[in-house]
């Protein structure tokens, strides 16, 4: 995986936070995770939620906390990358 | 169906519901509406009064002295056209003195025409000729010394028609149908008495007039003054088949005018719902391109992009496809692989690429062409109101009161939709025009244009939409114009009066954003107290709205302010999304989503899902699959290898032309099926040829929802329609599919999509066209959405927080790049570059300020090369104060422009939508083309090499 799929995936994830957040004061965690479940696809999820694992860089507070709620969401497994 | 004439009642219908008159009429009763002319109830009794001047397709103008009538106890014989039906009336359309008098009539109109109906183009379709004949004429007694017009030069210099004004009678139905229909104001009769003669613009050849070649006085001249060049050259046409352009989201309904299988000339509908007998000059003339000598007929392959094209047979082309797609997900895992779906191509061909993808290839990796243009559209409006689509048909702007026009240019984007609603801002006598505000950086032609002139017009900073919306819903809410018993009603309550306060607070005031926008606060508050004041409002926009960081914000705050002002849910009002493509609507309808099966259904959802397993016999994943931009990310990354793309041309089309090559050149399969050898097919392994719309049978759905049947005319010359191919392809591959028509895969649609269960190409037949949903509650559509409710149940309003996009503006590049369209050019040009419309705009240009400008000591026809972080290209600079200081403009129709080398990975956050609309650059004088134009121009050269067979010695 480039380094440049994953700038984006992460860029995207944190997109989606802060307009929630905007959108939705204090609910843009579940509001993310769930955009995230119904519009990425599985091997997109596996990239970030391995990247989370990794230590989650350039991921926002809100980004962050949707990933690790989608992991729980999944089976707190967290796929690895490539699985999808 | 044989050819007709299309039958022409002489003047318009009353519009409304007028009570009914009964008259008597050469004996016979009649019962009409009140205001109809006694021509038209003439003709509704199946008598033709004679006529020159009149047309039903044009206000009634009484100038030709020919359809008089003996009225009882009336003075002299009035003209029918002008004269209006009353209660009792005695009418007599043919008696002796009348007879007399239309011999006199015409026998003068002869004494100035040429008598050679014989080689005229026009002869057997000639309505002088028609009225000789039906008058009776047999002499005319002037001879041929006096004076006349028969010997005037012709204006060719249009394309597509011919103006020769020896045969022209002064009837003025060309300068009305300018005027009346189109709204252009290009015609006019220039002289006097003898001396009076049709002009375009000041006395100019129609090329140079301000005409833009509709087509609406040609179809509208009684002779062969104005006639097309094609009809002059084939003949007339013998028979006509009813169908639907394949242009943009108007939809506009033709008949194409046949002669054998030769097309002849394509003529705009009356009874077409959308377009109403207008079209625009794509539609009606350029249609050229499918005999163009650069058209692909035969399938090709090759093993590697380096190789030159070899032309092999069908069996050959979709065995080896087959064989590639099955090896590369062996290799590599079913997901591997994916499709794109066309706005170009019907609703079942789109449906049948989405069911190949995930019955044959077994993934959601369906992506279409909306990805860059509406995805926006569908997650805002079906987040607010709950339905991904406009809400009104076209017809609905006949009741607004108030237009407003977000980053739209209907004139050159949507011209008969533009044409329509100019007609209803100017108004009519006695009907005051509605109002209008115009929310775009540059000054669109529609802000101002004969007899319109825009009361707003928020020239905004490109990327600040909702900051603008926001600012209007701030004035609605804190000067107390919101429609409160509207939103008690329909709204959720609870929501709004969080939004209300939200949108309340004083960051969100004209004046604290008149910084941010570049527009006067007081121009906002002007804007929005109209709106939310001025009756009917309704909200028409386009992809200024949408291709932003923000996009789908903006539609939200669109609903919202909708919703705030009560402006849904009728006639006149709405939210009304323009689509670019003729089937956009339909092609997102289809199920051509990642994570949407047809009818908008999430594939999460195990109810819609089982609909199609049970159908199909095979499991649909219940993940979505990859967007355009994510299949390209995968295949740099190396596990998206094999890609079917049906007519489209994404290496053009989508942003970051750098990053969309990198994908193509790393996957294994490329599979482009189109008409040309596009710039995607720089990169593709094989090419199967496509059908032009002129060759296949299917239906489209346009802006307003309406799906309408496209009819075969002529043989594919390519061999199969593109729905036979990919049935090919799903066949190879080991899916079957049996489809025997398109009718057959429009039956399967409406079983499995709840919003087309009505739907059938006998309903079509029957009705014409019809809006979806239809089904029970709703037989034969629905014109206009959310009438007693929201789909959703409670309209939801939601905060719209502006957030400005990462593309900033910045010593290096401090000039903001926009894009839009021409009128004569659609999209990446690949049909009408190859016309004659490229006569009005060969090149794409860059439009800067004069001041911006004159700081880079450019002037206007200059190289100027434009550069942002993404790259760089050349074109040559328009200077115009159209766009405003700070900003720059171009469209994107020419891939040697090659625009999208300078826009950026930014995209919506909702959908990756690609913000097309904001890049920051920098522009300055150049001696030419960029180095990478040159060598693109290169390399597409060496990738369109085509094998020739060795010869024979």
């Amino acid at each position: 995986m480039s380094a440049s799929t994953l700038e984006r995936e992460v860029r995207m994830a944190n997109q989606i936070a802060a307009e929630f957040e905007n959108q939705q004061p204090g609910q843009a965690v579940a509001a993310t995770a769930d955009h995230i479940v119904q519009f990425w696809d599985p091997r997109m999820k596996a990239q970030i939620l391995a990247h989370a694992l990794a230590g989650g860089a350039g991921l926002s507070p809100l980004a962050a906390a949707a990933v690790a709620l989608l992991r729980g969401k999944q089976g707190g497994g967290g796929a690895a990358p490539g699985d999808g | 169906m044989a050819y007709n004439r299309e039958i022409d009642l002489g003047t318009p219908a009353v519009a409304g519901d007028a009570a009914p008159v009964e008259l008597t009429i050469d004996g016979q009763a009649v019962r009409v509406p009140a205001g109809t002319s006694v021509m038209r109830a003439a003709a509704m009794l199946g008598t033709t009064i004679p006529r020159l001047c009149a047309t039903d397709t044009l206000d009634a103008f009484g100038s030709c002295r020919l359809c008089l009538v003996e009225i009882d106890g009336r003075a002299g014989t009035p003209a029918s056209c002008t004269t209006p039906v009353a209660a009792g009336m005695v009418v007599k359309t043919q008696t002796g003195r009348l007879q007399t008098l239309r011999r006199g009539v015409m026998e003068l109109y002869i004494s100035d025409h040429p008598l050679d109906c014989l080689t005229c183009p026009a002869n057997g379709d000639c309505e002088l000729q028609d009225m000789a004949g039906a008058v009776g004429l047999r002499d005319v007694r002037y001879g041929d010394a006096g004076a006349n017009h028969l010997n005037l030069a012709k204006d060719e210099s249009n394309p597509y028609f011919t103006f020769d004004t020896s045969k022209c009678i002064a009837c003025s139905r060309c300068v009305r149908a300018c005027d009346e229909v189109q709204g252009t104001f290009a015609l006019t009769i220039e002289g006097r008495g003898f001396g009076s003669r049709v002009a375009a613009s000041q006395g100019e050849a129609f090329f140079d007039s301000e005409c833009v070649s509709c087509g609406a006085c040609v179809a509208a001249c009684p002779t062969a003054t104005l006639i097309e060049k094609k009809v002059i050259e084939v003949g007339t046409p013998d028979r006509s088949v009813v169908t639907t352009c394949a242009y943009c989201g108007v939809g506009c309904t033709f008949r194409a005018e046949m002669r054998g299988e030769a097309l002849v000339r394509m003529v705009p509908h009356k009874a077409g719902k959308a377009n109403h007998g207008h079209s625009c000059v794509k539609g009606r003339f350029a249609w050229g391109y499918a005999n163009h000598r650069e058209r692909i007929l035969s399938p090709m392959i090759r093993a590697s992009i380096t190789e030159p094209w070899r032309e092999v047979s069908w069996d050959v082309a979709i065995a080896y496809t087959a064989s590639e797609f099955r090896r590369i997900q062996q290799a590599h895992g079913k997901d591997a692989v994916g499709g794109i779906t066309s706005s170009r191509c019907t609703n079942e061909e789109t449906f049948l690429v989405q069911k190949l993808v995930r019955a044959a290839f077994g993934n959601n990796n369906v992506d279409t062409c909306a990805r860059v243009c509406h995805s926006p559209t569908g997650y805002g409006l079906k987040t607010t109101f709950g339905t991904s689509a406009g809400t009104q048909d076209f017809d609905s702007v006949e009741h607004s009161d108030v237009v407003i026009i977000i980053g739209a240019n209907p004139t050159d984007g949507h011209p008969v939709f533009a044409s329509r609603l100019k007609q209803r801002l100017r108004g009519k006598p006695g009907v005051a025009g509605a109002r209008l505000i115009v929310i775009d950086p540059r000054r669109t032609d529609i802000v101002r244009s004969p007899h319109i002139e825009a009361d707003h017009h928020l020239a905004l900073r490109p990327g600040t939409n909702v900051a603008v919306l926001t600012a209007m819903a701030h004035v609605i809410v804190t000067e107390a114009l919101a429609d409160e018993a509207f939103i008690r009603e329909r709204c959720d309550w609870s929501e709004y009066v969080d939004w209300a306060a939200f949108i309340a607070e004083a960051r969100h005031s004209p004046e604290a954003t008149e910084a941010l926008t570049g527009v006067p606060a007081a121009e906002v508050r002007g804007a929005a107290r109209l709106y939310a004041g001025g009756g009917n409002g309704a909200i028409y926009y386009g992809l200024g709205v949408t291709e932003h960081s923000q996009g789908s914000t903006t539609v939200m705050a669109i609903a919202n302010l909708a919703m705030v002002t009560g402006n849904i849910g009728r006639e006149g009002v709405g939210v009304n999304p323009l689509r670019g493509q003729n089937n956009v609507q339909g092609a997102c309808d289809m199920g051509s989503f990642p994570h949407e099966l047809s009818g908008y259904r999430h594939v999460s959802d195990d109810g819609a899902r089982a609909i199609f397993s049970t159908l199909w016999g095979i499991e649909i994943d219940a993940e979505p699959g990859l967007r355009i931009p994510n299949m390209l990310d995968a295949a740099v990354d190396g596990s998206f290898r094999g890609l079917y793309i049906q007519g489209e041309d994404i290496l053009q089309s989508d942003p970051d032309t750098r990053h969309v090559s990198a994908g193509l050149a790393a996957m294994e399969c490329v599979v482009v099926q189109d008409l040309f050898l596009n710039e995607t097919a720089n990169y593709a392994h094989v090419f199967l040829p496509g059908s032009t719309f002129l060759e296949k049978n299917g239906t489209f759905t346009n802006a307003e929802r309406r799906i309408q049947r496209v009819r075969k005319v002529m043989t594919p010359r390519n061999g199969m329609e593109d729905w036979e191919i990919t049935q090919a392809l799903s066949n190879a591959i080991g899916y079957p599919m049996h489809y025997a028509h398109p009718s057959e895969i429009m039956d399967e649609i409406a079983a499995v999509t709840p919003t087309f269960a009505g739907v059938s190409y006998d309903l079509l037949d029957r009705i014409g066209s019809v809006q979806w949903p239809c089904n029970e509650q709703a037989p034969e559509g629905t014109p206009v959405m959310h009438l007693d409710g929201f789909v959703r149940g409670r309209g939801k309003f939601v905060r719209t927080e502006y957030v400005a996009t990462e593309e900033r503006t910045g010593p290096r590049f401090p000039l903001l790049l926009t894009t839009g369209r021409i009128l004569s050019q659609y999209n990446v040009g690949a049909q009408t570059r190859r016309t004659e419309n490229s006569r009005w705009h060969a090149e794409d240009v860059l439009e800067i300020h004069p001041h911006d400008a004159e700081q880079r000591g450019i002037v206007a026809g200059d190289w100027v090369r434009i550069a942002s972080r993404a790259g760089e290209t050349s074109l040559r600079a328009d200077v115009t104060d159209r766009v405003a200081p700070g900003v720059v403009y171009t469209t994107f129709h020419h891939p040697t422009t090659q625009a999208n080398v300078v826009t950026t990975e930014n995209s919506d956050w909702a959908t990756n939508c690609p913000e097309y609309k904001v890049t920051a650059v920098q522009v300055g004088r150049s001696n030419g083309p960029s180095e990478w134009q040159l060598e693109y121009e290169a390399r597409t050269q060496l990738a369109r090499r085509i094998e020739t067979a060795e010869p024979a010695e």
